[in-house]
């Protein structure tokens, strides 16, 4: 009897912990079965090096350059405020806070990761958007740069807090035998740690770098949402997920818009999935590298 | 002596950088808190909305946050529960666990706006729920899925083997030793999971805006086909739409302050207890 | 006096992935005794005792072939269940693991998984089992309080009283004062020898002291071999075979 039991209690967990898989494959289907279509209506060639996007026009153009070029700019600019500060930040918790200061420090930044993007992009317009047009004489204060900045300090916390863990898996014994031999505690941090953290510190680049690209509110919200080829930092641009949020709404269902903006969350998909595996892959170098188990 | 002024030098550097962050991030929630509180009031909480908009609560708002979030942790959490529990007490390593052990970490790195296009294509277009509480749930739950099973996973590896050891060898049977004595141990661990992936989920808001969310209903959701408002949206409505923009934009900070107030609450309590499990356990 | 086999080990080999950890072990332990088993670490003897309640189960990729009679009942048949051996053969760990519970829930832990809800049965059989592992005057006045407060030979009692709250046959020692200092050391054997009036004992340890002190019969184990078997006087006085003998007299280990 209680043997059965026990097989049926196995089974019901088996079962449900193929969830996560399930629905994996689901999003993969459901953005294949919706996004497929609109590569009857234009190659995939011309979707993606296309250079205009009016999707709502008698005669629509899908051409998501613009979307792409927008994401990579304001996720290039995040990536110049996240990763020194983040990596900065880590590096200074690690070797330079007290017990007591990194006891309370560390807490608060991921505390801080927690806050909800759309308060970021609220942030971003109130208050960041007035001080840049004035600053740059501009007519509008939502630009690839607004996007980059809060898109930046928003990964920051992820990114230090990413870092930060990687820094405190490299042996201890690896910091002594560098100070043994007379360096300083400087050199001891770039040549000795920062190298043998290195791979995970590349983890938690990329990791920052998948959640900006895939980031949606502050984009939507202070990028400015012109669908134009970015010509500058200063001018309005639309990244793939502000696209997707914002017209999505209006596209009907099962037409060629709303296959289109299924195509570009394919798209983005598909990178952030690329992303993680990249990160994957090094992070389990790097532990292997340090003796850890996978 | 050079190598000490480099020294020196790098070591203010990497100050600087910790300091600009705090303070990015602490003008974030001094600006929002400052000109937030002077919206705040009784009537701010308790209340709909009034006068197109203009003037008013943010009640129904609150209320719908607090029904998705609810929703998607009464989904996600027997799923995420009862995958850790495979994985960790069931499971023998073997090529099937590694396939469920990437997908999660996969479906951790999904988009949210991609979760959004999800929801909408199965839940709201395929088993026609419509735009609705229910459709959000579903949708916010997959993606606090992952959060849930790794906390939950961790919680469980920390329980030490030798007291399952001692229940198995008293005779109970694996699921007994799980229920009796290891689920009732991670507890503390589990809940920590839970309620930070509450303020995670209560933060949302790509992948509400076209499952669940409205910019205005009139009265409460009725039922859990009903659409409703829910706070992180409304911020984004009120700076978006409408035709007050200045009286929105002083609503908008008053929501800003409720969901910053909520979110950093949840997970600073959650984070305690972690901290505080982790000492103990070290 | 002749007590009767309780426990027979019939040719048994035991393989963790493909290296052989046990090779041909043959052992009758006999009932109401304390059978010691004795080696030097990586011996076997821990892996040995293990199978005795078929806790090698819960180590992934291991083998067996021969065979365990308890009372004549082939415990590794496939008929056989896990849980109802484990019933009646209890085990005692290396390092005292009580659950993060309280010290009447500790005990009355067994009771509770076998469906046995009577309250004042319970309080009659918790009480009963601390007396006999010699804790009940300790702990009598905080019996609600967590198992994690008691020092580590209380806790070690604990999980001995743990086991007779519901283990009414043998009792199982792996290495049980690995982890404590004399004092606690010195009262658990007192009391295995007073449990042994009423249960077949077994014993592993790493502390030739204390197999001569406490145990009847002695096996040493070497390299995953049974050296020798035997009365312990005789193993200790006498023994058969020259590894035993510079082992007993320190000569490696």
């Amino acid at each position: 009897m209680t043997s059965i039991k026990e097989k049926i209690y196995k089974w019901i967990f088996a079962t449900l912990a193929f969830s996560s898989l399930v629905f994996l494959i689901g999003i993969i289907i459901v953005l294949f079965k919706e996004g497929m279509p609109i590569f009857k209506e234009v190659t995939a060639f011309k979707f993606i090096f296309g250079k205009s996007w009016y999707p709502t026009y008698s005669e629509p153009e899908f051409g998501i350059l613009p979307l792409i070029l927008g994401s990579i700019w304001v996720t290039l600019g995040a990536i110049f405020i996240c990763v020194p500060l983040g990596v900065g930040s880590a590096l200074y918790l690690h070797e330079l806070a007290g017990h007591k200061q990194r006891a309370i420090l560390k807490p608060i930044i991921e505390i801080l990761a927690s806050i909800p993007s759309v308060v970021f992009g609220f942030f971003g317009m109130v208050i960041v958007t007035p001080f840049i047009q004035k600053l740059f004489h501009l007519p509008t204060g939502l630009c690839a740069l607004n996007g980059s900045l809060i898109l930046g300090i928003m990964a920051t916390p992820t990114v230090c807090s990413l870092a930060e863990d990687a820094l405190s898996y490299v042996p201890k014994s690896f910091r002594e035998a560098s100070f043994a031999v007379g360096a300083n505690r400087w050199q001891t941090l770039t040549q000795v740690v920062m190298p043998a953290a290195g791979s995970g510190i590349a983890t938690a680049i990329i990791l920052g770098m998948s959640r900006a690209i895939g980031e949606t509110m502050t984009v939507l919200m202070v990028t400015g949402g012109a669908a134009v080829m970015p010509h500058s930092y200063l001018e309005p641009v639309r990244p793939m997920t502000a696209a997707i949020a914002a017209e999505m709404g209006e596209a009907p269902m099962g037409g060629s818009h709303y296959h289109a903006l299924f195509a570009i969350a394919l798209i983005l998909f598909l990178v952030t999935l690329v992303f993680n595996i990249i990160a994957e892959i090094i992070s389990r170098r790097f532990r292997i590298k340090l003796g850890l188990s996978g | 002596m050079k190598k000490n002024i480099t020294q020196n030098i790098g070591f203010l550097m990497l100050f600087l950088c910790i300091i600009v962050t705090l303070i990015f991030l602490g003008s974030i929630i001094y600006f929002i808190s400052a000109r937030g509180a002077k919206v705040i009031s009784w009537e701010f909480l308790t209340q709909g909305p009034r006068m197109g908009m203009t003037q008013g609560g943010v009640l129904p708002a609150i209320i719908g946050t607090f029904y998705l979030t609810l929703g998607a942790i009464l989904f996600a959490l027997p799923l995420g529960l009862s995958c850790a529990i495979y994985l960790c007490e069931y499971s023998p390593k073997s090529f099937v666990v590694n396939i469920i052990r990437i997908s999660i970490n996969n479906l951790a790195g999904v988009p949210s706006v991609v979760f959004g296009l999800f929801g909408l294509a199965v839940f709201v277009n395929f088993f026609k729920f419509g735009v609705s509480i229910l459709s959000g749930s579903f949708t916010l739950g997959i993606l606090a899925l992952p959060l849930i099973i790794s906390a939950s996973q961790e919680a469980l590896m920390a329980v030490p083997q030798s007291i399952r050891e001692a229940s198995l060898s008293l005779g109970a049977t694996k699921w007994g030793t799980i229920k009796n004595i290891v689920l009732p141990t991670a507890l503390p661990g589990i809940l920590t999971g839970v309620i930070l992936s509450i303020g995670r989920v209560a933060g949302e808001t790509a992948p509400i805006l076209f499952t669940a969310a409205a910019f205005y209903t009139r009265g409460y959701p009725k039922s859990i086909f009903s659409e409703v408002m829910a706070l992180p949206y409304h911020i984004y409505a009120l700076m978006t739409e409408g035709t007050h923009p200045d009286q929105q934009k002083a609503i908008a900070y008053g929501c800003s302050l409720i969901l910053l107030f909520m979110v950093l609450l949840v997970s600073g309590i959650a984070i305690a207890i972690r901290q505080r499990q982790r000492g103990i356990n070290a | 006096m002749h007590n009767r086999i309780k426990i027979k080990a019939d040719s048994i080999n035991f393989f963790y992935n493909k290296v052989q950890a046990l090779k041909n072990i043959n052992i009758d332990i006999l009932e109401k005794q304390v059978t010691a088993i004795i080696g030097p670490s990586g011996c076997g003897k821990s892996t040995f005792i293990r199978l005795l309640n078929r806790m090698d189960e819960l180590v992934p990729h291991t083998s067996i072939t021969g065979k365990i009679y308890i009372d004549d009942v082939d415990i590794f048949h496939t008929s056989a269940d896990p849980v109802e051996i484990r019933k009646r053969v209890g085990m005692v760990f290396q390092k005292p693991n009580p659950f993060p519970k309280s010290i009447f829930e500790n005990v009355s832990y067994g009771l509770k998984i076998n469906g046995i809800k009577d309250k004042s049965f319970i309080e009659e059989k918790v009480e009963m089992s601390l007396k006999k592992a010699a804790l009940w005057s300790e702990v009598k006045d905080r019996l609600h309080e967590s198992a994690l407060k008691l020092s580590g030979g209380q806790q070690q009692r604990l999980c001995i009283a743990r086991c007779l709250a519901v283990q009414t046959e043998a009792i199982l020692f792996d290495e049980p004062c690995a982890s404590l200092d004399p004092i606690s050391t010195a009262k658990i054997e007192e009391l295995i020898l007073e449990l042994k009036k009423e249960y077949t004992i077994v014993i592993v340890t790493h502390n030739m002291q204390q197999a001569a002190r406490s145990s009847d019969y002695t096996a040493f184990f070497l390299l995953g071999e049974l050296i020798e078997f035997g009365k312990t006087q005789d193993i200790f006085t006498k023994p058969n075979d020259s590894k035993t003998e510079a082992y007993i007299t320190g000569r490696f280990g």
